[in-house]
């Protein structure tokens, strides 16, 4: 159970470039549940996920996973509680370590790093049995370093590595969205497959409202940092991206442009 | 070059290996460019002179030597991560205010060790000229150093400090403090950089206040020249190369003194560092293009 209250994000406050990215957000997510984020650019979806991790932190409101206020804990303090896959998808990598050298810093999230070996015996078979999974071949390639592997690869390895160990909360910022259709269409299957597999409550932010319709079972969306709408199964299912537009219309009470989002 | 300035020369090789280890920590495995080492150097060197000279015992003193270069390297990193000064700015702030704690420390520019009991005299019980003892000694010292260095980068610990370095939002993600990260890397930086200036002033004989300058750039030098006669596949290789860059940069220098032909003389020596360094960094570079030009032609 994820329950954000009333959170509000302030950048440059007191100058000419203050910008309220977030203006009193409040959400709650049951366990379990696959929640999408629509809205469009400077809408808060990346600060909005940046407070959940904690990278950026929030000038009120509380922010509760798994029944913890975590609101004043740093990103390393949560990430017990909070797993993330990035956009970019170099960044959820090292490139100069090894794909095990990568999947061993991830079991140990949220945990004691001791001075044994990194790299154990007893993880090796968990390990290639997870790559083999992504049906990439990387199980085969555990000693190879993440930098020759393509952004596709890397990103599938960063989302394997996000969901190595249970967390409560998992974030996907717009995971597929720096790469290829085809890939982009890999990466999701894969999400939603890992997602289903471990029963985790996650909250993917995404560009593409066919997107935000076609997986999870919830979709919200975000306009001037507050939530603009939010719909659920089963009233969600059968919309389409023109239903979304009508649905923000009547809300907000005001037009919203279909290119002021992409879509695809 | 006679045999005696040769094993001299494998011999400060072998102490600047620690230094290269040391700079290796911050300048590869943590991207911090890390100009404390010219004040911690000295302060292992004061520290353990300082000690030595007051009647403590060798080994004793040379582990405060190391503590101290440790306390160094941590305030530096806490001035970037708490204080949030550059981090190349917090290191030259260190150096400079390590020069006045060294003088502090001695009491005095320089304080000789001469008929002091050190760590190395052991050695001359042994049946063998001193500069054959001393090399081996050191490298017995260099290659404990390297084991437990190359065992702690393939730790838990190690793992993480090295994705800090590498890419700081995804080590914070996976849980990983990347403050403590740096201090905890910063403080062994300079503890072994401390540990070179404390063999090195008693193999010298002294420590000097003036001792550290540049050697930074050794350091640099002998990594940087490491990489580029030893391609760092493995931590184990990278470390490696390390040690073998500090020996052959030593050795290119004896050499250029050594050789009368170019004329060189002692006082030309930050001059030629300065141009072995250019080209240890320049000429792996051309390496490519050299390739690709002859694969031209073939």
């Amino acid at each position: 159970m994820i329950k954000i209250e009333n959170l509000r994000v302030t950048f440059g406050q007191g100058t000419p470039l203050e910008n309220n990215a977030l203006r009193g957000l409040s959400l709650s997510v049951p366990k379990g549940q696959f929640v999408t984020v629509i809205g469009s650019n400077g809408a808060g979806k990346s600060t909005f996920l940046n407070a959940l991790s904690g990278e950026v932190s929030v000038d009120s409101g509380k922010i509760i996973i798994a029944d913890k206020d975590v609101t004043s804990q740093a990103t390393h303090q949560r990430a017990k509680l909070v797993s993330r896959v990035f956009q970019d998808p170099l960044a959820g990598t090292c490139a100069n370590l090894t794909i095990e050298e990568n999947l061993s810093l991830a079991i140990k999230r949220g945990k004691k790093r001791g001075l044994s070996l990194a790299n154990k015996k007893e993880y090796v078979e968990l390990f290639q049995d997870r790559l083999h999974n992504l049906g990439l071949g990387l199980e085969r390639r555990l000693q190879d370093r993440i930098g020759l592997l393509s952004g596709g690869q890397r990103q599938a390895i960063s989302l394997l590595m996000a969901t190595l160990e249970p967390s409560q909360l998992l974030l996907l910022d717009e995971h597929t969205a720096a790469l290829d259709p085809k890939t982009a269409r890999f990466v999701l299957e894969l999400t939603k497959a890992i997602i289903e597999q471990h029963k985790l409550t996650a909250i993917m932010v995404t560009h593409s409202m066919r997107q935000a319709l076609d997986v999870g079972e919830r979709t919200l969306m975000l306009h001037e940092g507050k939530v603009a709408f939010d719909i659920s199964n089963p009233e969600r299912e059968g919309l389409d991206v023109p239903d979304l537009l009508n649905l923000f219309e009547q809300n907000k009470g005001e037009a919203l442009s279909d290119d002021g989002l992409l879509l695809s | 070059m006679s045999q005696i300035a040769f094993l001299g020369a494998i011999e400060t090789g072998l102490i600047f290996a620690l230094v290269a280890f040391g700079v290796f920590i911050s300048f590869r495995v943590l991207d911090f460019p890390d100009l404390t080492v010219d004040g911690s150097f000295p302060l292992g060197a004061a520290v353990s002179a300082t000690l030595i000279v007051g009647g403590i015992n060798p080994w004793l003193a040379t582990l405060a030597a190391i503590l101290a270069g440790g306390i160094a390297g941590a305030i530096t990193a806490w001035m970037n991560v708490r204080l949030h000064i550059l981090n190349l700015l917090a290191s030259i702030l260190s150096m400079i205010a390590l020069y006045s704690i060294n003088l502090r420390i001695m009491g005095r520019p320089n304080v000789a060790l001469l008929g002091e009991n050190t760590i190395l005299t052991p050695l001359d019980s042994i049946d063998l000229p001193y500069y054959v003892t001393t090399p081996l000694a050191f490298a017995l010292i260099a290659l404990v150093v390297l084991i437990g260095l190359v065992y702690f980068l393939k730790s838990e610990t190690g793992l993480a400090m090295r994705a800090t370095g590498e890419n700081p939002r995804m080590a914070r993600a996976q849980g990983v403090s990347t403050s403590v990260m740096i201090v905890m890397g910063m403080a062994v930086s300079n503890g072994l950089v401390a540990l070179a200036g404390a063999l090195f002033a008693q193999s010298q004989g002294a420590a000097d206040v003036t001792m550290g300058v540049g050697v930074i750039v050794v350091g640099l030098a002998s990594v940087i020249g490491g990489e580029a006669l030893i391609p760092a596949r493995t931590i184990l290789l990278a470390i490696f190369a390390c040690l073998i860059g500090a020996i052959f940069y030593r050795l290119a220098i004896a050499l250029a003194l050594n050789a009368d032909f170019i004329g060189l003389q002692a006082q030309d020596l930050n001059l030629v560092t300065a141009v072995l360094v250019a080209m240890a960094i320049v000429l792996p570079r051309f390496k490519p293009s050299f390739k690709s030009s002859r694969g031209e032609k073939s």
